[in-house]
């Protein structure tokens, strides 16, 4: 019924592949039509939320690329200009080139950076969370907390913490330690700001999600490998991680589109900067992307063909990640 | 062993307290993970002290006061922030956009889904896994274009411009459907010979028992809606919610943090609320729904 159960139950062969293909074709349980019923009852049923899918989703979808093929922006509608902003965006002479590149190289960074540190941390936390104690459903509570704020509110919490100005981080450091790097003006520390708080802010959930899938486990399993004498470690590497396998792919893949989408912070926080010539130290691509498209002159047709690249890259790297991490089972 | 045995997470308590192969795990160790367990809880709820501490500190106090206990609190930033027009008018917006997004909602995705589960007509599976293909695509390439749209057809900075495209997601359509090719179909068929129609048994039927469904999927729309930060940010200028709101106080007040901090609670106090009354059941949707949308 849920994902969880989906990617869980007992479905051996098919990743992904079998999991759409379940959820677009179903269970072929009782689906027939009633006689006597009229041919376009189904239709209205999904009228209303098909409407508004074909207008916010469907047709922006083409609107999109249209709009990248010319030249326009906020403010007008340009002519047709054929493929000139995707070959600008890959010539490296172009002065388009460094900006946007940088910003993806900052965003990959921080995918690559982020990633393993938000996935294991989470299943350290659920392993923590996994124990006999009492109280841990508060703690559980208590770590997801943040998760269920804005983006924005993350972001305002941390430029705080972080202010040069008494934020509470610089004002502890130099009292304990005489001396506070400039947190969020120089780097490294700006990015280490930027990783604290999406740490603080979505390790609940792959936590909640990774325990969910641990307490899936059955307790047999664990019961005959302590009879054969495994120890702790050994029956987490070979019983825990093994069934956790299906949900850990599911944590990554979304936690790898996540880190993509990093913006709120670095916008909130350090504005992407400590500025350089290329346009920001730690300005990843999305808020490139929002600063053509909506900022300044609102070039809306370079920022549509940026957008679009970027979701090239995005889905390729999905399915590479897809194929790495599930092949890797059978 | 004991410990990885354990089922009692669902009613918080342990399971069993034999001591059986657990030595390790008592006295010292069992206090060590106690206190690895408080310094990390400290870590998440100690930058929301700091962030309220803040906000009871009016204008320079901020600056004078450094401690976490107010030595002066007051609520003169939140009397500076609700005497500003825009301010109420993004929290209005955020509370009518989240609560009217979510019933929209729940109303046509349960529609949609029930037809996709239930009735079987031409291009529905066309359909479906046309909704199934732009679960994939990420939605920043939809930015441009759905500003664009909205912008020509004349909602740009509205109320209907911060709804549309939540109510155009299709997790929701997704999850109910599973929901309801979960329930047993006889139910439904005994209210068909009893001479309902299709809607009547969606409505009377089907609809009732999907409750615990329903408010699953309230629960995550709402928090969608409330905390939607990137559209919004593009799509409002005077009529924004409160995230994106809070960009803009943040960028007229860099000088005076406590007012913005105040706006930041704010924004996270009906949330948090949200979340402490129905603490056990969000993170339980959380963990059964596995997408967040």
């Amino acid at each position: 019924m849920s994902s969880i159960a989906a990617a869980t139950g007992g479905r051996p062969r098919g990743g992904v592949a079998g999991l759409l293909n379940r959820l677009a074709w179903g269970s072929g349980k009782d689906r027939r039509r009633r006689i006597g019923e009229s041919p376009i009852t189904p239709y209205l049923f999904i009228l209303p939320h098909f409407a508004i899918f074909s207008a916010m989703v469907l047709f922006p979808f083409f609107l999109g690329i249209w709009i990248s093929l010319h030249d326009s922006t906020a403010l007008r509608d340009g002519p047709f200009v054929g493929l000139r902003w995707y070959q600008q965006l890959f010539d490296p002479s172009s002065f388009l080139f460094p900006r946007f590149w940088n910003s993806v190289w900052n965003t990959i960074i921080f995918v690559v950076i982020s990633t393993p540190l938000l996935i294991g941390f989470g299943l350290a936390l659920a392993v923590l969370l996994n124990q006999r104690l009492r109280g841990r459903n508060i703690f559980r509570a208590v770590y997801f907390v943040p998760w269920t704020l804005s983006v924005s509110v993350v972001g305002l919490t941390w430029w705080w913490m972080f202010n040069g100005n008494a934020g509470f981080v610089t004002l502890f450091m130099t009292d304990t330690l005489g001396w506070s790097p400039n947190w969020l003006a120089t780097n490294p520390w700006a990015w280490i700001t930027i990783l604290i708080a999406t740490l603080w802010w979505t390790i609940g959930f792959n936590t909640i999600i990774l325990l969910a899938g641990m307490q899936a486990i059955s307790a047999d399993l664990y019961e005959a490998a302590s009879i054969d004498g495994a120890s702790k470690w050994q029956q987490f590497k070979s019983i825990t991680l093994p069934s956790l396998r299906p949900i850990l792919l599911l944590v990554i893949t979304l936690q790898v589109i996540a880190s993509f989408q990093l913006v709120g912070q670095p916008q909130l926080m350090t504005g992407g900067g400590p500025p350089s010539e290329l346009g920001g130290e730690t300005a990843p691509v999305l808020l490139h992307v929002l600063n053509t498209g909506f900022g300044g002159r609102r070039e809306l047709s370079l920022a549509a063909a940026m957008a679009l690249i970027v979701a090239a890259i995005m889905i390729v790297v999905s399915i590479v990640n897809f194929r790495l991490f599930s092949s890797e089972r059978s | 062993m004991a410990t990885t045995l354990d089922r009692g997470i669902a009613k918080d308590q342990p399971v069993e307290l034999s001591t059986a192969g657990t030595g390790r795990r008592g006295g010292v160790g069992r206090v060590l993970m106690y206190v690895l367990l408080f310094v990390i809880a400290a870590f998440f709820v100690l930058p929301l002290v700091v962030v309220v501490s803040a906000s009871l500190k009016f204008s320079a106090e901020i600056f004078t006061d450094p401690g976490i206990l107010p030595a002066d609190p007051g609520f003169e930033n939140y009397a500076a922030l609700f005497a500003r027009a825009e301010f109420l008018t993004w929290f209005r917006n955020s509370a009518i956009v989240s609560i009217f997004g979510t019933f929209v909602t729940l109303a046509i995705t349960s529609l949609s889904a029930y037809a996709f589960a239930r009735i079987d007509f031409p291009f529905k599976n066309l359909l479906f896994g046309l909704m199934i293909t732009t679960l994939v695509l990420p939605s920043v390439m939809f930015l441009v274009p759905q500003f664009k749209l909205i912008g020509d057809v004349g909602l740009y900075d509205t109320l209907p411009a911060l709804v549309l495209p939540g109510l155009a997601g299709v997790f929701g359509v997704f999850f109910m459907r599973q929901f309801f090719l979960g329930l047993p179909v006889e139910l439904e068929e005994a209210a068909y010979v009893d001479g309902a129609s299709r809607l009547r048994t969606f409505m009377s039927v089907a609809l009732p028992l999907a409750g615990p469904a329903l408010a699953t999927l309230a629960v995550i729309t709402f928090l969608a809606f409330w905390n939607d930060y990137l559209w919004p940010q593009i799509i409002c200028q005077d009529n924004c919610t409160l995230p994106a709101g809070l960009r803009l106080l943040q960028r007229q007040y860099t000088g005076d943090p406590g007012l913005v901090m105040a706006g930041a609670t704010v924004a996270a106090i009906p949330v948090l609320i949200f979340y402490l009354v129905l603490q056990r059941y969000i993170v339980q949707s959380v963990a059964s729904s596995g997408i967040k949308g």
